[in-house]
């Protein structure tokens, strides 16, 4: 498929640019930890559960370990070695004596002392990395036998109640309608929380809070209902925030489907600082790669922010640059569902071809990833019918472009929560366009020359650009400058700097050695 | 002419359109409802144009009808806001002119309330209801404190940052934390600088009274449902004046 005339030669050098740009990120993301990837090394241990105030053991514990010895070798060593001078097995009541002060923290010195700490810790985050290949074999079991969805896009619905027990009918009732995908909406501030909620909640603000027992609920309540309907419902959470390592290690204990998971979201859009977020991205995406989850990038939030037009390329350089770091994590093409968005002012002359071009350039540079298409909001006016017209038109190019999912539209969107009617209207659309134009990618090839295959060279060639700025630039300088969106962030502020470590001679990461072996 | 009715097609027809759900399922009783409802709410004859089936138990209807209802427009009151809503643009576009400096925002939760939700909302670039936060705002300059920022943590920041205005986030109101709290602040601030030199002081919160302004000793306070663009307007109203 090259219905662009796209030159491989050029492509290839934006690939290498991009390679370029985001290899001293790796580098930085190889060299340091964060409280939140020793977390989610504890949770993978199989420490769970949290203290009478909610505080989880995890937490907990690696305070504990970090007062006394820092984390620049790692929470692994000191924590297993502990565990062995106590006489203990279990790892949260070590958690828990930590917590009332009677276990004290060592790095062991010893070359046997290391060894025997060593070993204990593989051993115990190895039974965490098979609960997720489990997961991730049932899921493949279940897709076997109960089916994908017979067309593409998939359909994507979210569902935001803030209480799990209304989400799950809701969730359950938008698959019966033709949701493929269920996503749930997180609590608002969850991203800026430096721990993990516990238990099953039923208060959020405009979302629902992602906990493990609400992952569990959520994806039992979707079993039921795929195998009412005869395909698999595939569930979407957020490994977003500052938490993200340990809510991907919970979603792929959960078997969930698929993580929003981008690499500079936080930074730019929730001031969480850029190390931090670059560590915590890096172990994430190890996780999703192990756990079969596809990852759901966030380049449609760049569109609500700068003019889509003006900004394309800013989103082109966004899908290389995390397709770069998902690779070099280990995610396969398969996995990578790379955003992008309708958002172009309907006003504009020609919007719809220069949505298209910008839609297909996507799809050609990304010929094996799904694609996630995002529908129109910053444009939604509160016009419900123009909203379901500009809806319709979204939904064809995600037809005629051959999108791998579809977040449906909401003619509501910036009005209400959707409305159960608005929901059905908004699938009706979808239906009608899927029925009518499905397969009219099949004859739509854009004349060679023509506006759109000269849209989409241009945007190419201002994302080539851009590249190489933040190639001479370095990433962290070009975000420090607002390269990105508007927002400057620069590397020594945000949130969750202080829990930012160098690894030290010796750092030991049970969970990554295993995940990079 | 200050009487007037719906139009449809023609001058006085009173002709008007509803969309509603009714959680029962489609049937001949469930169109008799969907009118039954329509009357009552005064379109008469009332014309069921459209009747769908949605999952289980629930329909979509549509209907059409005449209402008989006269509008006033001379009896119509709306409570007007006291300063101009502006659009981002007008926003970056006044302070760039009037004040010839970016305008500095300190916010923060104080107190032991961890919700940084509201906080969030306003100053977040992510927003709120499609809205971007302050910090879309080239203009301003806006630092967030975050949660469980003590009273003279923040007075020292807005020193520090030379704040024009200080924005502040109560969401829980457990044996009214939030007025106490307020009222704290409030005194610091009084105490720490004088009159001429303090920043704006704005509170918002989905429990406070707007009216307790003056009692609480803030400038302003915003209540639930309020929008980045409204705080920004005021802002620039507050601060710079009129935009002309």
């Amino acid at each position: 498929m090259n219905k662009l005339g796209l030159d491989p030669l050029v492509v290839q050098r934006a690939r290498a640019l991009a390679a370029r740009a985001g290899q001293p990120v790796v580098d930085l993301a190889r060299s340091h930890t964060t409280v939140s990837v020793e977390r989610a090394v504890l949770r993978l241990a199989g420490v769970s559960g949290a203290d009478s105030d909610g505080i989880p053991w995890v937490n907990r514990l690696v305070d504990a370990v970090r007062a006394e010895v820092g984390l620049g070798r790692g929470v692994a060593l000191p924590v297993f070695h502990a565990l062995a001078t106590h006489g203990l097995d279990d790892v949260t009541v070590l958690a828990q004596k930590a917590a009332a002060g009677a276990v004290s923290f060592a790095v062991p010195e010893s070359r046997a002392e290391v060894a025997a700490a060593r070993r204990a810790a593989r051993r115990a985050t190895g039974a965490g990395l098979k609960i997720i290949d489990r997961r991730r074999a049932e899921r493949e079991r279940l897709v076997k036998r109960l089916g994908d969805p017979k067309q593409r896009p998939w359909i994507y619905l979210i569902v935001a109640t803030g209480d799990i027990y209304e989400d799950i009918p809701q969730a359950q009732a938008a698959a019966r309608a033709g949701a493929d995908v269920i996503a749930v909406i997180r609590s608002t501030g969850q991203s800026l929380l430096d721990y993990v909620p516990e238990g099953a909640t039923r208060e959020g603000f405009a979302g629902t809070y992602a906990t493990q027992e609400n992952f569990r609920l959520m994806r039992a309540a979707l079993d039921e209902t795929s195998r009412e309907l005869g395909r698999y419902v595939r569930l979407t959470n957020y490994a977003s925030g500052l938490c993200m390592p340990e809510i991907a290690a919970l979603a792929g204990m959960e078997r969930l489907d698929m993580m929003l998971n981008d690499s500079m979201y936080g930074i730019l859009f929730r001031d969480i600082n850029p190390i931090r977020t670059f560590v915590d991205q890096r172990f994430s995406r190890q996780v999703h790669a192990r756990a079969g989850i596809i990852i759901n990038t966030g380049e449609d939030n760049y569109l609500t922010t700068a003019d889509a037009v003006e900004a394309a390329h800013t989103v082109t350089v966004s899908q290389l640059l995390n397709e770069f770091f998902a690779h070099e994590a280990g995610l396969a093409d398969w996995q990578l569902g790379l955003g992008h968005a309708f958002e172009i002012n309907p006003e504009l002359p020609e919007s719809f071809r220069l949505e298209l071009a910008h839609a297909l350039l996507a799809r050609e540079l990304f010929p094996d990833a799904p694609l996630k298409w995002m529908p129109p909001t910053k444009h939604m006016t509160g016009d419900v019918f123009r909203g379901n017209l500009l809806d319709g038109f979204f939904n064809l190019v995600g037809a005629l472009t051959g999108q791998g999912i579809l977040l449906v539209g909401m003619m509501t969107e910036a009005v209400v929560t959707p409305w159960l009617s608005d929901r059905d209207i908004a699938l009706q659309n979808v239906r009608y366009v899927l029925n009518g134009a499905g397969n009219l990618h099949e004859d739509f090839v854009p004349a060679p020359g023509g506006f759109i295959q000269s849209r989409a060279h241009e945007v190419l060639g201002e994302a080539i650009e851009l590249l190489e700025a933040i190639v001479d630039d370095t990433m962290l300088n070009a975000i420090a400058d607002g390269t990105f969106g508007i927002m400057k962030r620069p590397a020594d502020r945000g949130k969750g700097l202080d829990g930012v470590a160098r690894h030290e001679d010796g750092y030991f990461n049970p969970v990554t050695e295993a995940l990079e072996a | 002419m200050t009487i007037v009715r719906p139009y449809g097609d023609t001058t006085g027809d009173g002709m008007v359109q509803l969309s509603f759900t009714l959680p029962i399922a489609h049937d001949k009783r469930a169109e008799g409802a969907a009118v039954q409802l329509a009357n009552k709410m005064g379109m008469d004859p009332a014309l069921l144009v459209h009747a769908k089936a949605m999952g289980d138990g629930f329909t979509f209807f549509v209907v059409y009808g005449r209402v008989s209802h006269l509008v006033d427009t001379d009896k119509v009151q709306v409570v007007e806001r006291d300063f101009p809503l502006l659009s981002a643009k007008e926003i970056n576009a006044v302070i760039k002119r009037r004040l010839r400096r970016r305008l500095n925002v300190v916010g923060a939760c104080i107190g032991t309330d961890a919700h940084t939700v509201g906080i969030d909302a306003i100053l977040n670039l992510k927003g709120i209801a499609g809205e971007k936060g302050l910090e879309y705002y080239r203009e301003l300059s806006v630092t967030n404190m975050g949660a469980q920022v003590s009273v003279p943590e923040l007075v020292e920041t807005a020193r520090a940052q030379k704040a024009d205005a200080v924005l502040v986030s109560q969401v829980v109101t457990q044996r009214d934390a939030h007025l106490q709290n307020t009222r704290a602040m409030t005194a610091a601030f009084r105490e720490a600088m004088p009159a001429g030199k303090r920043p704006l002081l704005i509170v918002g919160g989905p429990r406070f009274d707007e009216l307790m302004a003056g009692e609480l000793g803030v400038d302003r306070i915003f209540g639930r449902g309020t929008t980045p663009r409204e705080v920004a307007s005021y802002l620039v109203h507050a601060l710079i004046g009129s935009t002309s």
